[in-house]
């Protein structure tokens, strides 16, 4: 469909999405183009609504959080974590310090996870399709077989539980995670040989969808977008919940808040993530993993309600959670940081070019189960 | 051409024997082209699948085509929402025959743990006819390329002559399958019934 404006020129009108093989699921795009400039872009959301918010409502407090995996379903353990904290903050319970090291353990496993995966599809999305992909995956499918020892299930955990987590670290697997953490730098190393620097690479993120920082704050951007742009802001820190005032890590920001700054952001998060990973190995303390004061049956916390976030792999994950004293949740309101960080899509592509559009939202790293919801 | 001792004996000389069915089978089934079409969390378990690791390519269906019109295989990963079901019926008219469906996990299968949400399709299987049910939530890559391989049975068993013809041989089944259109409540209509569970329908109707 053709639309003549005012100059005479000619746009053009393409509908991308939902079945496109770089909307990292089912997402549209309605993009208005001259020649091959984006001029106008409308986000269609909405073909995963798969009402979280409702059946939530429906459900115990604990019945809740199998659904949380289903969120970002890339890293289903800081969603757990992420409602865990709020339902704690809600009550006002207490978590015993070995499961806080735990969760720190499984938490960061999950950003690596993600940001290996992020690797390969952002790769994908410039083209290099399969390849890099190949590679991030079998690093993946490395993490996913710890999780699975730990929990029994490759994706969908359903590991924490309020007021710690569910099961205790099997024998052996503490030593299992550390030996292979201790070869992870060494294929980050190889990938960024292999990418870091390498021309196409830069010439297609480097300049491309910027972000400043005061517009990134303005539209309540968080995670690795926000930090790209510049903005010190890690949740970690601000809030320092669970034993992370205890870590020391660092908390790496861009420049430019260009693809490259998001992109080589998440490669230098990965570095900082082993870092935490090593301090908590020698650090963990035996203890109980739960604690016992809360029940499991008949749950149910004071009348009240909370907001608990954590900084999720992809930005801040948030839980409103309203209780009315009873047995379910009367309000549980997720802030996925997926559908904030998409609000400012437009404003990055309006001007770059069409084969852009899917470099800048691979780069901000969206999960459509966390979007819609 | 039953005759399996005589057919061993003379491949054991270097002669092989075939119908033409067989030969046609055999090619289909070891190189079915997967539409790539992820819909929600199972679409990571594919891709995990189609990896290094699990790697389909051992089973011929590694080039997953981002295009309907070039794919054979349907696989319908993650919950079908009320608002994604008309285009998944859509893209599954526009795949040229012989076509399959192959559902993976719960949600695809049955609408899974969101079954009572009020957007959830309960089961593609109402719009569009499915061959294979892989159940989990999500199923594991082993799990799929399970799936895969019973596809692949039941493409080796497929006739192309005489009676019980498959739907791509069959002159009388329906070309493409109606696309439900979004009412004020549900889609409309809520379900096909000459799809969904037609045994069911046909005994009651009688």
């Amino acid at each position: 469909m053709t639309e003549a404006d005012g100059a005479g020129a000619q746009t053009l009108d393409v509908s991308l999405g939902p079945q496109h093989p770089s909307t990292h699921g089912v997402f549209r795009m309605n993009v208005r183009m001259d020649g091959e400039t984006v001029v106008k872009l409308q986000p269609v959301f909405g073909y995963l609504h798969r009402n979280h918010e409702k059946l939530a409502e429906g459900k115990s407090w604990l019945g809740s959080m199998p659904f949380t995996d289903r969120l970002d379903y890339i890293c289903p353990i800081t969603n757990n974590w992420g409602y865990a904290l709020a339902v704690e903050k809600l009550a006002g319970i207490e978590v015993p310090d070995r499961a806080e090291y735990i969760r720190v353990i499984v938490g960061e496993m999950t950003r690596i996870q993600n940001h290996t995966a992020f690797l390969g599809f952002i790769l994908g999305d410039m083209g290099a399709w399969g390849s890099a992909l190949m590679y991030a995956f079998r690093e993946r499918e490395k993490i996913l077989d710890l999780f699975e020892g730990l929990t029994g299930a490759r994706m969908m955990a359903n590991y924490m539980r309020f007021g710690g987590v569910r099961c205790d670290l099997p024998a052996g697997w503490l030593e299992k995670a550390r030996a292979y953490i201790e070869t992870y730098p060494a294929f980050l190393d190889e990938m960024e040989k292999f990418l870091t620097g390498n021309e196409i690479l830069l010439s297609r993120l480097q300049g491309v969808g910027v972000m400043s920082a005061e517009r990134a704050i303005n539209g309540g951007l968080s995670g690795p977008v926000l930090r790209a742009s510049g903005v010190d802001y890690d949740i970690r820190k601000v809030d320092g919940y669970g034993v992370y005032p205890r870590l020391k890590f660092r908390v790496p920001r861009g420049t430019v808040g260009d693809c490259f700054d998001r992109f080589m952001l998440r490669i230098l998060e990965i570095r900082e993530s082993i870092q935490i990973l090593q301090q908590a190995f020698a650090q963990i303390p035996q203890g109980p993993i739960l604690n016992p004061a809360v029940k499991t049956r008949g749950f149910k916390p004071p009348v009240g309600e909370a907001y608990g976030r954590i900084e999720g792999p992809k930005g801040e994950l948030g839980f409103h959670l309203v209780s009315d004293g009873g047995e379910k949740p009367y309000r549980y309101h997720i802030r996925p940081p997926s559908l904030i960080n998409l609000t400012l899509l437009e404003e990055m592509c309006v001007g770059t070019k069409i084969a852009d559009v899917m470099v800048i939202l691979g780069s901000i790293d969206i999960v459509l189960g966390e979007v819609d919801r | 051409m039953t005759d399996d001792a005589l057919r061993s004996e003379l491949q054991k000389r270097g002669i092989f024997v075939t119908s033409f069915e067989d030969l046609y089978n055999w090619g289909r089934k070891n190189s079915l082209w997967p539409l790539q079409f992820g819909l929600a969390c199972c679409a990571i378990e594919m891709i995990a699948a189609a990896a290094a690791r699990f790697d389909m390519a051992r089973f011929g269906a590694e080039v997953f085509r981002p295009s309907p019109r070039q794919a054979d295989l349907m696989i319908i990963a993650g919950t079908v929402t009320k608002k994604m079901a008309p285009l998944v019926v859509r893209l599954y008219n526009q795949m040229p025959e012989p076509k399959y469906v192959l559902a993976m996990g719960a949600c695809a299968i049955s609408g899974g743990p969101f079954k009572e949400g009020y957007n959830v399709l309960k089961g593609i299987d109402r719009y569009i006819p499915v061959d294979v049910y892989v159940p989990g939530c999500p199923p594991r890559p082993e799990a799929l390329l399970e799936g895969l391989i019973t596809l692949q049975k039941k493409i080796e068993k497929q006739r192309l002559f005489g009676k019980q013809l498959p739907r791509h041989a069959d002159p009388q089944a329906p070309a493409e399958y109606p696309v439900p259109a979004y009412g004020p409540h549900d889609l409309i209509p809520p379900l096909n019934p000459d799809v969904f569970c037609p045994k069911r329908n046909a005994s009651s109707a009688e």
